[in-house]
């Protein structure tokens, strides 16, 4: 390993047993965000920074890091992210769910169900659910405190007075173990309810924000709504095109500039394992063959 | 009941704040009872505004009591309620109607969420009972049912304070405070929004305290009035009697001082 004279996964570890003292206390208190000293890390903000304290406050030398952006492991963030452990940690990393134990994500929660021992660390740009009804920081801090959330619902009647429906279709609210009202990070509503009673530790970093808030394996997580306008998610008309899996969340992909375009699955690692197994959609190449994946399976 | 209603509905003792060395009020004594109507009159800086906050627990008292009794008979001293009893009693038993409709409403919320936002504070969680309360009370204070999804952005003032009333009013609460809820608004829709105060106030038996500098306000609305003066009251008792029948200077003069039409 390159990294004689640096510390393992970057951070030191008076910084980490700080991050770790923020997570169990958000650990220890469902939904509640819990302020930390975040630092400067080496990427802007924006960028993920919040959930790269956490997973390297987090990450150990046998972890097998995944990490996901809008559901893909190969785009920029996730391929750099990826990088930068690898480097910092020498740890192994995966495009597969299942093989993963550690998996940092931006806007997704992966399709193949998490299972009990992983960890879901996801990226918050803005993680208070009251910040763009309530500017005061002050007094979002009270509205918590007293457990004061009608704020929230006057969010969703605006919504369905202007457009017929909640039309919030991402960074939906939820409500924790019954108590406090949480931002999921800007995660379609399409994934809210495989955060419900997870079996896998859920955490979320906020950078620029300094928060960190988490929600513990098999916790109840309720997103809001009204009695007559109860809260769904995201249905789709096709399958994905390519791998012919339904019931998934999926990309919208322009073809050309005729309105063609095909819809895909946004897990790129479900898509391509579903594809290996045989499944073929619309749109598949003939003869399905499984793609070879950008990213390289392990170290 | 009846026992309960020969009882006080706010108790106010010997209320006083100081900002520092400075004088807010001092030593305010008075009873409200349910259904009246009690104007604090003055001028600018005579520690009206206040003494509304003192009243409206919004401000904490140097010294004094304010106590109110609640629904369920028992009267409490409002400075040992903590925060969450405060904010619900502020939502539903009480209403705050302000000078600047800013400060009243969210001004980015449309008109049926800004009526809807205590229903939904207090539980309520039926969209189309809580559609259905707010534009029941947009008609109840003249505001046309098409502007429901309109933000008070596009309201002119008069139509502002309007929905400010049905937002406060819309949970039936037994005492509203209003702070200047006339000034700024020209004399015809003046007229419109204290004949519809009027009614409401008699139509749901409420006890309000007004605060205002026009004394024609103070006429029209009140059954008491309260002369306040360098934060000491120095007039106090029924409407017509202190208009018509100054007993103190300072009285005299603000009475005279209203031009006359």
């Amino acid at each position: 390993m390159s990294t004689t004279g640096y510390n393992f996964a970057y951070l030191d570890e008076q910084t980490k047993r700080m991050i770790r003292r923020a997570i169990l206390k958000a650990i220890a208190i469902p939904g509640y965000q819990v302020p930390f000293a975040s630092r400067e890390m080496p990427m802007p903000y924006g960028w993920g920074t919040g959930g790269v304290q956490v997973t390297a406050a987090i990450i150990g030398h046998d972890d097998v890091l995944k990490v996901i952006d809008q559901g893909s492991d190969d785009t920029t963030n996730a391929v750099s992210i990826r990088k930068f452990f690898a480097k910092t940690a020498g740890v192994a990393t995966t495009t597969r769910t299942r093989e993963a134990t550690i998996i940092q994500t931006r806007h997704r929660i992966p399709e193949a169900p998490l299972r009990e021992g992983q960890i879901i660390v996801y990226q918050v740009p803005i993680p208070e659910p009251l910040r763009f009804l309530e500017p005061r920081e002050t007094e979002t801090r009270r509205l918590h405190a007293l457990n004061d959330y009608g704020l929230m619902h006057v969010k969703l009647y605006e919504d369905i007075a202007r457009h017929g429906h909640i039309a919030t279709t991402y960074a939906y609210p939820v409500q924790v173990a019954g108590r406090y009202v949480m931002d999921p990070s800007p995660i379609p509503k399409f994934d809210n309810p495989k955060m419900h009673m997870s079996p896998a530790l859920q955490l979320f970093g906020a950078g620029r924000e300094k928060r960190i808030y988490a929600v513990p394996p098999h916790t109840p997580v309720k997103s809001l709504d009204f009695d007559d306008h109860p809260f769904a998610v995201q249905h789709f008309d096709k399958p994905c095109a390519l791998c012919g899996a339904e019931r998934v969340y999926l990309d919208e992909v322009v073809l050309d500039d005729r309105g063609g375009r095909m819809f895909v699955c946004s897990d790129t690692d479900y898509c391509e394992e579903r594809r290996a197994q045989g499944h073929a959609g619309a749109m598949a190449p003939d003869g399905a063959r499984a793609q070879p994946g950008e990213a390289g399976h392990g170290r | 009941m009846a026992a309960d209603d020969d009882l006080p509905l706010l108790s106010v003792r010997g209320l006083t704040k100081y900002y520092g060395d400075r004088l807010g009020c001092a030593d305010v004594s008075f009873d409200l009872f349910e259904g009246e109507v009690l104007a604090i009159v003055g001028e600018s800086g005579s520690g009206k505004s206040t003494l509304l906050s003192l009243l409206a627990s919004e401000l904490a008292a140097t010294s004094g009591a304010v106590r109110y009794r609640f629904r369920d008979g028992v009267t409490r001293d409002l400075a040992a309620l903590d925060e969450a009893e405060r904010r619900h009693l502020l939502r539903t038993d009480w209403g705050f109607v302000r000078q600047d409709a800013r400060e009243g409403l969210r001004m980015g919320v449309s008109a049926g969420g800004n009526v809807g936002e205590r229903l939904m504070a207090v539980g309520a969680r039926h969209y189309g009972d809580i559609r259905a309360t707010a534009l029941d009370w947009l008609g109840r204070v003249e505001i046309d049912a098409a502007r429901v999804d309109d933000t008070p952005h596009g309201f002119s003032g008069g139509m502002r304070q309007r929905l400010q009333v049905a937002r406060n009013l819309v949970t039936g609460p037994r005492l509203v405070f209003m702070d200047e809820p006339t000034s700024g608004l020209d004399v015809s829709v003046q007229a419109r929004l204290l004949d519809l105060v009027r009614s409401l106030v008699r139509d749901m038996g409420l006890a309000v305290i007004i605060v205002t500098h026009d004394l024609a306000v103070a006429r029209l609305l009140s059954h008491r009035i309260m002369v306040m003066r360098r934060g000491f009251v120095i007039e106090h008792g029924l409407a017509d009697q202190v208009l018509d029948d100054p007993r103190e200077a300072y009285t005299q003069l603000l009475v005279s001082s209203v031009l006359a039409a």
